[in-house]
């Protein structure tokens, strides 16, 4: 980058006698602030990192050793799965994933597909109260989920749907449904109208060109509302307090953790490992799908 | 083609006027029976777990296109004129009574419930607001919440600034590295992230081999170990940089977005100037990207006004570390004070009220 010479004085670039030396001087220039990013990433990473070190090595040898110790002497120190086998099984964390997996698969369909029908029907439908409904959609992204707590678990344990898939389903699809329909909206409001204008000038139905082509087009906004809300709901705890609670049959990651650590508290090679089996979906996800998930968390952050 | 000829021949037998009203009606009805008997099916909970995974994953996947496509059906039968009437409100209706069920509603119960006692049966005007505002626990809940709206977004927005600027300098593929692992800790729950810095935290005895990277450190320097969760009123701000560590990487991306922004024209002629790297930094990219700040700032703020589960796993909300949304799960659902509870919400709500307005507004002058 030529910015950074400019910054050295004109004496200074005279006496550079040649291009190695001038690219060595670039270079220490920008030393500075690569180490501050360089400090900044390995403080960032460490906690993870000692989480899952710690989740390999016996009960025994992390309570009286750091997990630091251990990768000094990577080869020499004990590594096993024994944690992993004991918190999957005997700590039901085995049974909180699948539990989890249950609920956020049709938890993050089900607003998708309200939302896009909705977020078509506001786009390119005329009716009355569309401009009211879309203004207020807006205006709940940002209601805090705590207005809703006490009122739906009244509803809910008269209905009976307390403990239930069903009841967490519903819950997520309505604290999710107003950014879904947002964003859904927004991106569906910006195809061509030309498309489904021919689509119904061949007679097409609006059922039709909805699933036939405005669905199709709007894969880019839906994978990144699905990884958002995939990830809201699979690390989502005060939901699942309330309306799921934390009998033994209704357990998910996350309030198996949190019960872990009342349990627990220094059974550290039980919480490591429970931990990481927790984090393991949302990193897959985050390694794996980065630009949409980039996009979706840029695009989800305002979330109520 | 073949969709056109299918469709007109079912056409022809629909065009008899009964049959046509008997399967408007059956169709959404046999869709409601079916999802209804499901979910009886796995509320039973003799059937085996793998069949219940199947038929939980098709309900709940399913059951919500089937209910959409029954209801189209049923307007189709409907003349032209009223079809096109009512399919818009087919399209939006279930989003709006979801909307209706899950938010309105309770948001106008949550209210009238903040004025009313315990159990949410007698009237007892402002009682719980002045609990809320005048309690002495609550006056430490109040502080605690202040500090946290106060230092997250201020340090998440400056390092997530700092390393957008920096590591746009940095050859591309390193600034992508760099900007996995500060963003990474986004993608963890609240939960996994407490567990790791409970860990990182962790507090044994002086004598004991100190296995918490926090007092190893400490201690190897001369200290004496320290309970950091339990040293009030500092461990709020342990407590304060988990959040920090979660959302710097957020900051970072969207400002990264606005930094790539800065025309490098201006930067250009700045350095032309003599403008030395820190000058460009505070006078030149900074005011360019201080919208960006805003909103960053902004969507923090919302974030944190409603932090519970980190305060829930580090602490409880033991040794005067409390939030207003940790004791608000804490009256309503584990002292079962519903007024207290509805009460905190509506704050909570209040905070965020002027962000509604503002963006309401805004919306409605774009349309």
């Amino acid at each position: 980058m030529s910015t950074v010479t400019a910054t050295a004085t004109g004496k200074q670039q005279v006496r550079l006698r040649s291009e190695r030396e001038k690219r060595f001087y670039e270079w220490l220039g920008k030393l500075p602030a690569y180490l501050i990013v360089i400090a900044l990433v390995i403080a960032w990473t460490v906690p993870t990192l000692g989480l899952f070190v710690s989740s390999f090595r016996p009960a025994f040898a992390i309570q009286t050793s750091g997990w630091w110790t251990a990768l000094f002497e990577a080869f020499d120190a004990e590594w096993t799965l024994a944690n992993y086998i004991q918190v999957i099984d005997a700590d039901r964390m085995g049974l909180a994933f699948y539990n989890s997996l249950m609920i956020t698969i049709p938890a993050t369909v089900i607003p998708i597909t309200i939302a896009a029908f909705a977020g078509y029907a506001l786009a390119w439908m005329d009716f009355p109260g569309r401009t009211v409904i879309f203004v207020l959609v807006v205006g709940l992204m940002v209601v805090p989920l705590q207005m809703s707590l006490i009122p739906i678990l009244r509803i809910y344990t008269d209905a009976g749907l307390t403990g239930t898939y069903l009841g967490m389903w519903l819950a997520h699809t309505g604290f999710g449904l107003p950014l879904a329909t947002y964003l859904l909206y927004g991106y569906i409001s910006s195809i061509p109208k030309e498309i489904t204008e021919s689509a119904h000038a061949d007679g097409a139905t609006p059922m039709m060109s909805f699933t036939r082509l405005i669905l199709p087009l709007s894969v880019p906004a839906i994978a990144s509302f699905a990884i958002f809300q995939f990830l809201w709901v699979w690390n989502d705890l005060l939901v699942a307090l309330v309306f799921l609670g934390t009998a033994s049959r209704n357990v998910i990651v996350t309030t198996r953790l949190a019960e872990l650590v009342g349990s627990r508290g220094q059974a550290w090679h039980v919480l490591t490992a429970g931990g990481f089996v927790s984090i393991v979906v949302p990193l897959i996800v985050f390694f794996s799908l980065q630009r949409f998930f980039v996009r979706g968390m840029m695009a989800g952050s305002v979330k109520g | 083609m073949i969709e056109q000829v299918r469709n007109s021949r079912l056409a022809e037998i629909f065009a008899w006027t009964p049959l046509r009203i008997g399967v408007s009606l059956v169709v959404p009805v046999v869709t409601f029976l079916v999802l209804n008997w499901s979910f009886q099916f796995m509320r039973a909970a003799a059937a085996p777990r793998a069949v219940i995974a199947v038929v939980a994953l098709v309900v709940g996947v399913g059951g919500v296109w089937a209910l959409f496509l029954a209801m189209n059906q049923l307007v189709s039968q409907f003349p032209i004129r009223a079809r096109d009437t009512l399919l818009p409100y087919v399209f939006v209706g279930p989003a709006l009574v979801v909307l209706m069920v899950y938010i309105i509603l309770p948001a106008v119960r949550t209210v009238s419930l903040s004025f009313m006692g315990r159990r949410g049966e007698e009237f007892i005007g402002l009682g719980n607001y002045v609990f809320a505002l005048t309690d002495p626990g609550m006056i430490i809940t109040l502080r605690n919440t202040g500090l946290w709206l106060l230092l997250v977004p201020a340090v998440a927005v400056t390092f997530g600034l700092l390393i957008a600027v920096i590591a746009d300098r940095m050859s591309e593929f390193w600034e992508r590295i760099a900007k996995s692992f500060i963003f990474m800790p986004m993608a963890i729950s609240f939960v996994g992230a407490s567990i790791i810095w409970r860990f990182i935290y962790f507090y044994q005895p002086a004598g004991f081999e100190q296995i918490g990277l926090l007092n190893a450190i400490w201690t190897y320097f001369g200290g004496d170990p320290i309970g950091w969760l339990t040293w009030r009123p500092w461990n709020n701000l342990f407590l304060i940089w988990i959040m920090i560590w979660m959302q710097t990487g957020f900051a970072m991306v969207i400002l990264s977005a606005a930094v790539k922004g800065v025309p490098s024209a201006l930067l250009d002629a700045a350095r032309i100037d003599g403008a030395g790297e820190i000058r460009v930094f505070f006078n030149v990219i900074i005011p360019y990207v201080s919208g960006t700040i805003l909103t960053v700032t902004t969507t923090i703020l919302i974030l944190v006004l409603k932090i519970f589960d980190v305060v829930f796993v580090m602490t409880s909300g033991q040794y005067q570390t409390g939030v207003v949304a940790f004791r608000m799960y804490q009256e309503a659902f584990i002292f079962r004070h519903f007024g207290r509870g509805s009460a905190l919400a509506t704050i909570l709500f209040l905070a965020v009220l002027p962000i509604m307005i503002r963006n309401m507004k805004e919306m409605r002058a774009r349309r």
